[in-house]
């Protein structure tokens, strides 16, 4: 197959949200892709041409190459992870394209997310929101035994179901307000649906409401375009859930001993 | 080199209670004063962190991914192994220990593995509480299937996510701890040296991966937890950023390095497809609770496998080793395939693969079931292959998937560096020459959680805290090398990409250090190895400036590093003079199956490093085996 890649230079992390000066776009021309090259196969294979010629290698994140380290994804001709659905970057094959196709490469742009160099971003305030409360305050020791609290199946499987997001940031990137509400709804969604959660509930659904504003990320105006972006197919229903923790932290007073995020007293 | 394991007295069962009883601690108001540096923030590194700074260490975390939660821990599939017996079908602790040393193939320590074994109910309990959603049955109890090697049921799994979901469990536990301020945490950031002071671990030397900096960090006490070795190979299972840059960099400083010829062999991966290929992908073990693995009888039939019928195929497993079938232990199942391809039976282009069959068990269960199982491994088999497994069998062949060997470390995981320990697969301890399915993760949260939280304090208990500062001038010497070596490779500037020098020694290692290795073969890749590497000190090119992000300086030194380290990979296999587990001499064999030597290979092999230009010396600890009978593994 012959490829015309489009890709995004930019060589220094960008400090403010106007992105537009900080690169541009570099025209690329591939001429003996497989079908069955993946697509970061695909920028190898470039790269190697680049580094031959003395240019720079595009830089993107990867690491596991296999849909699950949550590390690649780039927006391909304007969709996040490109046109397969549930898929991520790294997943989608050349046989997806046609011979001869021209495709426009180009990193997440979100406010939230600087872009560091070329198509990698800065995703640490993914982190930063699930520091603030995305977690069940438990230290190491000695828990009761596992099976002392059963599970309804059910609940075990929605906890799963919004437990395998893997924090690529497409949700964010699809969005037109590039709201985090299908990230942070996950792990609000993963918590609550099972006992050990649903301690701290109303705790960590306003810290984490409460996290994500800060972090600059905007709000939900319900496009479910992060839905159809997701490689994980995490459903929207997780934002509803999300915004109704949330009301129900908001009128139940928050405890005094709770202020403290994970307290471990 | 001072290799005693510092075995606890006392019977198997007793040893553990009796070392953390005797080992000195650390009173809570002086843990604060100690500083701790996790590198790694996999099963191992980030459960390590995490603990620690619950019990008031100060903690520094590294990891060279922009995430924590992006350590490779996060693809393993299949699942983790727990001696809970809730099957009822007659585990314990006992037969997890025994499995697993058997399964090692009689060449790991037995105290270590008992520990392990256990520790491994606690790991389930610990992360059933901090809400790792692992798979129910109806009754809202834990499930669980069987794994390779065993003929009970103890292994737990979240569909074919498992270690995602444990590692976003200890990453939790990490983040919490971040957010109250006890762990600081510097992703994209690479370990490459490590500082010793008066013999001691007290600190590294890194690289901020964004900016190109090259900082120094002094501590109390160093923990690697940097994964596996498994990329030396070039293609295999692991990330493509997995590597041996921190373990080889401290074996250079003095760390001795066991057994570096223990590598594991997974039967099950999606073959080869064409010189692209950048990595290799997994199908999980589990998959052989419900799928037959199968070749034609005859040589070269390429019929499609629906129009082959039962009488005209070959479950070989089933026929070889009636009583473990398609669970026999991997590096048997591999070696199994590879023989059926060498008799002209494998299937596919390539003739390079053997079917993995689901047509039974979705008769049997239904195809639902069956997704409801796999779902994920069948969506990622036919993304990769544009094939439909619910339909056609899976094809499949064996791919480099775990590294064995490791860093040597004693009973408390502390290597013979006093001060610097090693956790989860970058250390040599628990599997022997064969790794058990699903007891990598295992022993990855043992190490983290529940081992070094108390060795560490027996250690830092004899040290003053905080004592070192980074103005110390060792860090200013290490790091004026490590800066060396950056502007060397930026300044070759030669014909060949780093990509193709890797791909080089993998062709090299797969081809003479692989699945089966001899004497010949070995001598002329520690020929091949060495001239490789000279020429990449003169050919290589690598582009761009250092003070920047530049991902082709930070593969080209983890290359640099694999083209010494898989030296001494070869210098194993070759120095090891008999079969066992993963490591197969042809030389030493009874019709296929790996034949041990006890009388002269009943030894971990610990390799130490003299300099550049001398060769390593090989050290032994022997090992004894007091609780099991040394058998002749068999599994028919
Ligand atoms: C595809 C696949 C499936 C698997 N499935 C299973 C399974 O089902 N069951 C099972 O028990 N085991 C399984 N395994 C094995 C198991 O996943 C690993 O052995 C285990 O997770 C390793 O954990 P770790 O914490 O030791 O290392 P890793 O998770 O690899 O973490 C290494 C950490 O070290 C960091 N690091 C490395 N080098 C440096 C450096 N120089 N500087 C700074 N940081 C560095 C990395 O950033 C990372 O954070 C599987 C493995 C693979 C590859
Ligand atoms: S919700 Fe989906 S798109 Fe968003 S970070 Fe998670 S996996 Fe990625
Ligand atoms: S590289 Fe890990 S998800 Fe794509």
């Amino acid at each position: 197959m012959r490829i015309s890649l489009h890709i995004w230079r930019q060589s220094k992390k960008s400090t403010k949200a106007n992105f537009k000066q900080d690169g541009k776009m570099v025209r690329y021309q591939l001429d003996h892709v497989s079908p069955d090259m993946s697509f970061l196969e695909m920028l190898d294979v470039l790269n190697e041409q680049l580094t031959k010629k003395g240019e720079e290698p595009v830089a993107f994140d990867h690491d596991c190459r296999e849909g699950v380290c949550g590390s690649c994804g780039v927006m391909i001709d304007g969709e996040a992870h490109g046109p397969e659905s549930g898929t991520t970057t790294c997943q989608l094959h050349m046989r997806s394209f046609r011979d001869g196709a021209e495709i426009w490469v180009e990193p997440w742009r979100a406010a939230a997310f600087p872009v560091v160099k070329d198509l990698v971003v800065d995703r640490s305030a993914f982190d930063r929101v699930v520091q603030s409360g995305a977690f069940i305050s438990v230290n190491t020791g000695a828990p009761q035994d596992a099976n002392a609290i059963p599970v309804p199946k059910a609940d075990a499987d929605r906890a799963f179901d919004a437990a395998t997001c893997i924090g690529c940031g497409a949700c964010v990137a699809a969005c037109k307000n590039a709201s985090a509400m299908l990230f942070v709804g996950a792990k609000v969604s993963h918590f609550l649906h099972l006992p050990q959660g649903r301690v701290e509930r109303e705790q960590r659904a306003r810290h984490l409401v409460a996290a994500m504003d800060q972090e600059g990320f905007g709000n939900c105006t319900n496009q479910n375009e992060c839905e159809a972006a997701c490689p994980k197919e995490i459903p929207v229903r997780v934002i509803a859930e999300m915004n109704r923790e949330f009301v129900r932290a908001k009128v139940r007073q928050e405890p005094v001993s709770s202020k403290r995020v994970g307290g471990d007293g | 080199m001072n290799l005693d394991a510092r075995i606890p007295d006392g019977p198997l069962e007793q040893k553990w209670e009796n070392r953390k009883f005797e080992q000195k601690l650390v009173s809570p108001a002086n843990k604060r004063k100690y500083k701790v540096l996790v590198v790694g923030s996999g099963l191992a590194g980030a459960s390590a962190a995490a603990s620690m700074a619950e019990l008031g260490y100060q903690v520094e975390c590294f990891c060279f991914q922009d995430s924590p939660r992006r350590a490779h821990s996060i693809a393993a599939q299949g699942g983790i192994n727990a001696a809970k017996n809730y099957r009822n079908d007659g585990d314990s602790i006992q037969r997890l220990f025994y499995d697993t040393v058997k399964g090692g193939d009689f060449r790991a320590r037995e105290a270590n593995v008992y520990r392990l074994a256990q520790l491994s109910v606690n790991i389930i309990d610990q992360a059933v509480a901090a809400g790792v959603p692992f798979a129910r049955e109806y009754g809202g109890l834990l499930d669980n299937r069987s794994f390779g090697g065993a003929q009970v049921s103890r292994t737990f799994y979240a569909r074919g996510q498992t270690g995602q979901q444990l590692l976003l469990g200890a990453y939790a536990a990490l983040s919490r701890q971040i957010g109250l301020k006890t762990v600081k945490m510097f992703p994209r950031t690479e370990m490459l040296d490590l500082v010793l002071v008066d013999g001691h671990a007290k600190g590294i030397v890194v690289r901020d991966l964004e900016t190109g900096e090259i900082r120094s960090h002094a501590a109390d006490a160093v923990v690697l937890a940097t994964g596996g070795y498994g990329p030396v190979f070039y293609l295999s299972t692991n990330a493509k950023g997995c590597n041996v840059t921190a373990t080889w960099r401290a074996h250079k400083r003095g760390a001795g390095f066991a057994n570096p010829c223990y590598t594991q062999i997974h039967p099950t991966c999606i073959p080869v497809s064409g010189d692209h290929q950048s990595k290799l992908t997994l199908m999980s073990e589990s998959l052989r609770n419900d799928g037959r693995i199968w070749v034609p009888m005859k040589p070269s039939d390429k019929r499609k496998p629906a129009d082959i019928p039962d009488a005209e195929r070959d479950y070989y497993l089933e026929r070889k080793y009636p009583s473990y079938g398609n669970l026999a232990p991997r590096d048997i199942a591999s070696r199994a395939a590879m023989t059926v391809c060498e008799e002209g039976r494998g299937i596919g282009d390539t003739g390079l693969g053997v079917f993995l069959d689901f047509r039974d068990s979705i008769q049997r269960v239904g195809k639902q079931a069956i997704a409801a199982k796999y779902g994920n491994l069948f969506h990622m088999y036919a993304k990769i292959t544009a094939e439909d497994p619910y339909a056609q069998p899976m094809r499949i062949f064996p791919a480099v998937h775990y590294t064995m060997g490791g860093l040597w470390v004693d009973y408390d995981l502390q290597s013979n560096v006093p001060g610097l320990f090693v956790l989860g697969e970058a250390n040599f301890s628990d599997h022997g020459s064969n790794r058990l399915g699903a007891s990598a993760l295992m022993q990855g949260l043992a190490d983290g959680y529940f081992v070094i939280p108390y060795t560490i304090g027996g250690y830092l208990a004899g040290q003053k805290a905080g004592a070192i500062k980074p103005d110390h001038p060792e860090f200013g010497k290490i790091a004026a090398g490590v800066r060396d070596m950056t502007k060397r490779l930026l300044a070759i500037n030669g014909k060949r990409t780093v990509d193709d020098f890797h791909k080089a020694l993998g062709k090299i290692m797969w081809s003479k250090c692989g699945m089966s290795r001899n004497e010949k073969g070995l001598n002329e890749a520690l020929r091949e190895i060495p001239a490789l590497r000279a020429e990449f000190w003169q050919d290589v090119k690598v582009v761009g400036s250092e003070m920047t992000m530049n991902q082709s300086l930070e593969r080209a030194g983890r290359v640099a590093d694999f083209l010494e380290f898989g030296e001494l990979l070869c210098r194993d296999a070759l120095e090891r003079r008999e079969s066992c587990g993963g490591h197969f001499r042809e030389e030493w064999q009874d019709g296929g199956e790996a034949k041990r030597d006890d009388v002269n290979f009943c030894h971990v092999a610990v390799w130490e490093h003299r300099g550049e230009g001398q060769p390593p010396v090989r050290h032994q600890e022997p090992l004894a085996f007091d609780n099991v009978h040394l058998a002749v593994r068999s599994y028919k």
